[in-house]
């Protein structure tokens, strides 16, 4: 995996998904209201050179996935990186069928049944199993295109490692090792501890994406936290909300986020072509001025 | 380390779970649920004890507290329990499904002197916070009408009916009693709560045996009034989103979870605030937390209960007190609505029994509602001297 990309391109702004405004928010919805305006932007990020696309797996983003797998030559190099569940989907669908329906309706056969069932002998088997169907119906929409990392989002992440069900990570990096033939990745708020339990159950170089910037904004733990685990441990980290949702300047906050040498690679996520472009070329600004001064 | 017990491992209580382990003052050492394959699992890959019954947790697992994350209709009943065994309590939202009994359960825990919350996690956001210190403060004046408001997509589309408590009304599900009672809280928040309910609607609008929007009107006894807007089936929302305008004499001030937007009149100023808008964002406001899952909200929550059973409470908390008096608004909301036959304006089956004070205030409005009016203010100025005699 040395080849995650050191710029990734990110989803978020397509959902209507900000974490400082709903008027904006709002108004990206409006603007990305069909797959079209999405692959619109994709393809201005593609043009500036990016190649990795860290998405979500909602239903527009399976979509895409299609076009692109339709125009190879269009997209060559052109790869996914998604994380899992779509956590709002979920979310919704819990408060209106609970924990038994929701699991029935994402899944197929009478695989919840058994579970539900609760024979303490198969329990844990079953478990298992089921978090690797609903990995591989997640993964369904990604059958043509190229996946190098699946990510774990960080709401099942950090429930996970807040319950201390932490094997369900080596499960989880183990099924899509073995059926996707790809690396696990994990989003996180709590990046430290998160590092420990991975290390824990045999995940010694993990695949991280998590917040940092410049406030410490969702950055459980706080800054010097974060910057000693990427000392001290191999992490391979990428920053997401480097801007934290538009609160830090943009240069100010790529100068901050370049100069931590334990970034492995910065994900970013813009609207226009013009934001594309700016901000790759602050990255490569600042990261050409570190390797410069050595 | 305080140890806690934590019942129904649903969507919250999953959360809860996750949190209080995470939690440095909390040993969270059982669970209690009703499904065996949780029970299973949580004993396999959680190594928590678990029960299937809660007098039993309570009686064998030596707690110090314990967090209630059950269908509303259950929460009478183990609150009351818990705090009879002396332990201290963490109640998801709403508090109950009768204001009577919630304002018995907040007196029985200030008499055994427990700590006792509702997880209104709203009253742990920044903006939300910011906003009720400016209204409280006077940043905008007098306050003459507060709007809440709350969307979302639960329910958007018909389903069949009865698939879990919160599809059925007599065990707390529904609009009312999982969004609006979000806002309504939060109004009682920033406002204080209202002195009446002046009407209120509420609408299925693909919902079988629920309402799916709430719409009601407050009056706030001192001139002011409040507007409650709350819909669980509006699409165009990704998660659910709640927000607060409160209308000053000198300037309105609005607040969502994201941001917070001041507005002062032209000559007015407050603290370091000029007239016009200034617009903040949680990115400023939150205080971060050690472990995070969903939002700082859920973790400042669980720390407020943790600092209330070390004895320290917080100013902001939402004690089993504040719930109380927003479980009074939303039945008031229910016997109001003016869609619902009289039958149905009551969540829990009405007991055969004396009527007890609030029924008769209610029956009482409900008449005057219907005479017209001029005999409506008359009642409510009967009612507020009403209230003042019994005060």
């Amino acid at each position: 995996m040395s080849g995650i990309d050191r710029i990734l391109f990110g989803d978020n702004q397509f959902f209507g998904v900000n974490h400082m405004s709903e008027e904006k928010a709002r108004a990206q919805q409006m603007r990305f209201r069909d797959t079209d305006s999405i692959i619109r932007v994709l393809d201005d990020a593609y043009d500036r050179g990016i190649r990795s696309f860290m998405c979500t797996t909602h239903d527009e983003i399976g979509k895409v996935a299609d076009h692109v797998a339709a125009h190879p030559k269009r997209y060559e190099g052109f790869r996914f990186l998604p994380g899992m569940p779509y956590a709002h989907k979920y979310a919704n669908m819990l408060t209106e069928l609970g924990v038994v329906g929701t699991l029935k309706a994402v899944t197929p056969g009478g695989l919840v049944d058994t579970v539900a069932r609760g024979a303490k002998s198969t329990f844990s088997r079953d478990l298992g199993e089921l978090t690797r169907m609903l990995v591989d119906v997640e993964m369904a929409r990604f059958a043509q295109v190229e996946t190098p990392v699946v990510f774990m989002q960080n709401v099942v992440t950090d429930l996970l490692l807040g319950l201390g069900a932490h094997q369900f990570f080596a499960e989880f990096a183990d099924h899509v090792h073995r059926r996707f033939g790809v690396e696990a990745g994990f989003f996180t708020m709590n990046l430290p501890a998160l590092v420990d339990a991975l290390e824990q159950v045999g995940i010694p170089n993990p695949i991280v994406c998590c917040n940092y910037n410049k406030i410490g904004f969702r950055m459980s733990g706080g800054i010097g936290a974060y910057d000693r685990v990427l000392e001290e441990r191999p992490v391979r980290c990428i920053a997401m909300s480097v801007f934290a949702s538009g609160a830090i300047a943009p240069a100010e906050a790529i100068e901050w986020v370049c100069a931590r040498p334990g970034i492995q690679s910065i994900a970013f996520g813009a609207s226009s072509d013009a934001n594309i472009a700016a901000t790759i070329e602050l990255i490569q600004r600042f990261d050409g001025a570190r390797a410069a001064a050595g | 380390m305080f140890r806690i017990g934590l019942v129904g491992i649903g969507k919250m209580g999953i959360s809860h779970l996750a949190i209080a382990r995470s939690h440095p003052g909390l040993e969270c050492v059982a669970v209690c649920d009703s499904q065996a394959f949780l029970l299973a699992g949580a004993r396999s890959h959680l190594h928590l004890d678990a029960y299937k019954s809660f007098d039993e947790m309570v009686a064998s697992a030596r707690l110090d507290g314990v967090v209630v994350s059950t269908p509303t209709s259950s929460h009478t009943r183990l609150a009351r329990a818990a705090l009879e065994h002396g332990l201290a309590v963490f109640v998801e939202k709403p508090l109950t499904l009768r204001a009577e009994e919630s304002r018995a359960l907040a007196q029985l825990a200030e008499r055994r002197g427990l700590a006792n919350q509702v997880g209104y996690h709203n009253r742990f956001v920044g903006t939300f916070r910011e906003l009720r210190r400016l209204v409280q403060a006077g940043a905008i004046g007098r306050i003459h009408h507060v709007d809440g408001r709350a969307f979302g997509p639960v329910v958007t589309r018909p389903a069949g009916a009865g698939r879990t408590w919160r599809t059925k009304k007599a065990e707390g599900g529904g609009c009312l009693h999982d969004y609006a009672c979000h806002v309504i809280d939060l109004m009682n928040f920033v406002k204080g709560p209202p002195a009446e309910v002046v009407g209120s609607r509420t609408t299925r609008i693909h919902s079988a045996q629920v309402e799916d929007a709430v719409h009601a009107m407050f009056e706030y006894g001192d001139g002011a009034t409040g507007m409650l807007e709350t819909n669980w089936s509006d699409e165009s929302y990704r998660k659910m989103t709640t927000a607060v305008t409160v209308y000053g004499t000198r300037g309105k001030v609005f607040a969502d979870r994201q941001e917070i937007g001041l507005f002062l009149d032209s000559g007015s100023t407050f603290e370091k605030f000029e007239s016009g808008w200034t617009v903040r964002y949680i990115t400023e406001l939150q205080e971060p937390v050690a472990y995070y899952l969903r939002g700082e909200e859920y973790s400042a929550q669980l720390d407020a209960f943790a600092d209330a059973l070390s004895g320290r409470p917080h100013a902001h908390a939402s004690t089993f007190a504040s719930a109380a008096e927003t479980d009074a608004v939303v039945e008031e909301i229910l016997a109001l609505d003016g869609s619902l036959p009289t039958e149905r304006r009551r969540v829990a089956d009405a007991e055969p029994c004396i009527p007890s004070t609030d029924e008769l205030l209610q029956a009482a409005r409900l008449y005057a509602r219907a005479r017209g009016a001029a005999a409506r203010r008359r009642m409510a100025d009967e009612l507020r001297r009403f209230k003042e005699r019994r005060a």
